[in-house]
């Protein structure tokens, strides 16, 4: 028995007042991607990381119009050259030939210990030390039957004198040039007198050698210098490499190459992944069964070993740079980490209440994934494959360096690097300017993940 | 727990299974001549080298030659090293290797919880700042980088002192190991302090910890029996896939540091199409990362009672 319905009575009703009613919204509504980047903005780190790549972006991609310098050309006369912005050089005077001096009256005695003998009294220059050339004699070791030359570029401790520029055979040959690979700066030169065993005596003596050209390598820059002239030659802001060539050039060229796989390679796994992983995701049973094994022997694949044989398979032929082999291998290895991840997303979101209600408002299967399936998986993808750029960039010079990447001459940051720590020990620009580069870009890309991960994904959010 | 190892070694033999057949054929379809080496040569000593080899039968049938061959643990003579069996490149060269990892992953294990442990200690004190920047730092300089700069600071180190305090290059004594495992340590250990700082950040707001702070335990004693116990467990799951990030690394730092490891031969092996090198190796390395997984699973069973194996995972 229901009561009846109580009598109307207005006295408990009154009216509202117009101005109590709050009208529109307090703030204007956000989608979630304004949301994401206004997080995104708030975050001092990604801030700066984004600004990183998109200043190495411009590098690469407008930096060859401004600097225009053949990544390729070798200048075999300026070969290792440090970062500099001198482009001027004074014509050195053309050398004597040199003749090595010989003093009569110095018997060899086979029999004194060699490493008991004294140091030369006296060590000087012969002529004027320059980069071409540094010409020295000494004063005979009575008993020394021969002599050894080091060169150090710190003053020499502990017994270590340095890299070993010459042997003198003969006690009484007390000369020496040394035209090795000089460069403008101060060198210690350190002789020792040697018979069987070497002296633990040494006498050493420091010269700075002024900057300047040789007259040969000024003539072929400027047919008609002549010694005492000026030349200019090109400048070289970040030096030249072991070969002589622009190291700003190549790093620009280089970073085409990094960054393209870089990107490329996550971009193209990361579509061939999604879409795997959405259909298995969303049609499940056994469709999903296949696509998980074919994704899990992928995955047990050893990752270096076919992307060697990838690379050898598809682009070893001669002139070609091995870019695409490289991108087809590392996309072939690497789409398995998105399609798992965009199965379990969508595997989750399937049973949601608003993809139900989609679904029973007649919504057909596409409709369903394209609509509302994958754009909610975005953000989780997106984060994934900011994460996935520095792996590629890491993968690339990995292989780089170890001989089996890019083929040269073709500039990468890897090989680049791989060229460098040849003639790290002497010249360290030339693997520290691309390990650099390969550094920043990753920590760049590494930190922006973070920031996207934040700002997406407010659960991810990182403890840190 | 028997029958789930048994479960996982058998899926361990597939997977090694599969993976050996695959590189089988793609080394296979590889353009290239794993004879070439060896210059021009007569027709018929190249007949002849074919035969030694098996070269000149179908693919098939070497497919199933090799397959025979690899249950007898018989991986044959290395086509570029004269005469040399497969199994002795991996006797002589694996325990160096072997070594150079273990020393690596104690570094990398040691170090990373021992940071990770301060880190979270000082949280946002300048302790942690500072670590967790040389985290990132170590996470975004490649490898053969800290391996050049590591060797340059030895050699500098070296020159300074006058005599030879760390070997720059080559392998024997303890000396020699300390750099390159260093190294390759450095990566992991950079993962491994994450992991470890998040983990105990995130154990400190358990309950039991509030209990244990309520009891009145000394802070060292919530901190060393509670808080970095339970926090730990992390730490040892990630090292079964570290062990694999370890021996690509190895190839890397074997190659800077002139070290005869296993390594180096595996990536010659595929620069000069070595097929028997190749396939010994391959299956090697494979059945060892199966096999380090499945070890690293078990443990951890034994280190989490509340992990039980036998149940039925997701």
């Amino acid at each position: 028995m229901v009561d009846p319905a109580p009598a109307w009575d207005p006295s408990l009703f009154e009216p509202v007042q117009r101005s109590s009613i709050q009208t529109g919204v307090a703030r204007p509504s956000l989608s979630y991607w304004q949301d994401a980047w206004r997080r995104l903005r708030k975050n001092p780190q990604a801030v700066v990381s984004l600004a990183i790549v998109v200043a190495l972006l411009v590098f690469t991609l407008f930096g060859p119009l401004v600097w225009r310098v053949d990544p390729n050309a070798p200048e075999l006369t300026r070969v290792s050259k440090g970062p500099s912005l001198r482009v001027e050089a004074r014509v050195l005077p053309e050398l004597p030939p040199f003749k090595q001096e010989t003093v009569p009256d110095v018997p060899a005695r086979p029999e004194a210990d060699g490493a008991t003998l004294p140091a030369p009294e006296r060590l000087e220059w012969i002529g004027e030390p320059t980069i071409e050339a540094v010409r020295m004699r000494w004063t005979p070791v009575p008993g020394a039957a021969g002599y050894l030359v080091y060169r150090s570029e710190e003053p020499p401790a502990g017994g270590y004198l340095g890299l070993p520029v010459g042997t003198i055979d003969g006690g009484n040959t007390v000369s020496f040039e040394d035209s090795f690979n000089l460069e403008d700066r101060a060198y210690y030169y350190s002789v020792v007198g040697q018979n069987v065993a070497e002296s633990k005596q040494a006498i050493t003596r420091r010269v700075v050698l002024p900057p300047g050209v040789s007259l040969a390598d000024a003539q072929t820059i400027q047919p008609g210098a002549k010694p005492g002239d000026v030349v200019r030659f090109p400048l070289r802001p970040f030096g030249t490499d072991s070969l002589g060539r622009d190291l700003l050039a190549r790093l620009m060229a280089g970073a085409r190459v990094s960054l393209f796989i870089g990107f490329c390679a996550p971009l193209l796994s990361l579509a061939i992944g999604v879409l795997i992983g959405g259909i298995a995701g969303y049609m499940g049973g056994s469709v999903d069964q296949w696509l998980m094994r074919i994704t899990d022997f992928v995955i047990a694949l050893p990752f270096l070993l076919f992307m060697i044989l990838f690379k050898v398979a598809f682009g070893a032929g001669p002139g070609q740079s091995g870019i695409s082999a490289m991108l087809v291998a590392l996309v072939v290895l690497s789409w398995t980490s998105a399609a798992r991840l965009t199965r379990g997303q969508v595997l989750q979101l399937r049973e949601s209440e608003f993809v139900q209600a989609s679904r029973l408002l007649g919504a057909r299967p596409v409709y369903l994934l394209l609509r509302h399936l994958l754009p909610n998986t975005l953000g989780v993808i997106l984060v994934s494959f900011t994460f996935a750029i520095p792996g590629a960039i890491f993968t690339e010079a990995f292989l780089s360096f170890i001989g089996m990447g890019v083929a040269p001459p073709t500039p990468s940051w890897g090989s680049m690097c791989n060229d460098g720590v040849q003639t790290f020990l002497t010249h360290p620009h030339e693997l520290l300017l691309p390990a650099f580069f390969i550094s920043i870009a990753v920590l760049a890309f590494n930190l922006l993940g973070d920031g996207l991960r934040d700002a997406l994904d407010p659960k991810l959010r990182s403890v840190e | 727990m028997l029958t789930y190892t048994l479960k996982r070694i058998a899926t361990g033999l597939l997977t090694v299974y599969f993976i050996a057949t695959a590189t089988f054929f793609a080394m296979h379809l590889v353009p290239g001549d794993p004879l070439a080496g060896n210059k021009a040569m007569r027709a018929e000593i190249r007949k002849n080298l074919e035969h030694k080899y098996g070269l000149d039968k179908p693919v098939l049938v070497q497919y199933g030659v090799f397959l025979g061959n690899m249950l007898k643990g018989d991986f044959g003579i290395s086509f570029t090293q004269q005469n040399r069996l497969v199994n002795d490149i991996i006797k002589d060269h694996f325990p160096v290797s072997a070594l150079l990892g273990v020393l690596a992953l104690a570094v990398a294990a040691c170090g990373g919880v021992l940071f990770g442990s301060l880190t979270a200690l000082f949280r946002g004190k300048h302790v942690d700042r500072s670590v967790m920047f040389l985290v990132i730092l170590a996470i975004s300089v490649p490898g053969f980088v800290f391996a050049a700069l590591a060797q340059y600071l030895a050699m500098r180190a070296n020159s300074v002192a006058g005599r030879t305090l760390l070997p720059v290059a080559g392998w024997g004594t303890l000396r020699h190991m300390l750099l390159p495992a260093l190294v390759l340590g450095l990566g992991t250990m950079a993962y491994v302090t994450r992991l470890m700082r998040s983990s105990l950040l995130e154990v400190v707001h358990q309950d039991y910890i509030r209990t244990a702070r309520a009891k009145g335990l000394p802070k060292s004693r919530i901190f060393f029996s509670h808080q970095l116990r339970n926090a730990i467990l992390p730490v040892v799951t990630i090292l079964g896939p570290a062990i694999a990030g370890i021996t690509t690394g190895g190839f890397v730092v074997e190659t800077v540091f002139v070290i005869p490891g296993l390594g180096r031969y595996f990536v010659q092996a595929v620069q000069q199409l070595d097929y028997t090198v190749i396939m010994g190796l391959t299956v090697f390395y494979g059945g060892f990362l199966v096999f380090m997984v499945l070890a690293v699973d078990i443990a951890y069973a034994f280190i989490d009672p509340r992990i039980s194996l036998t149940k039925a995972r997701t």
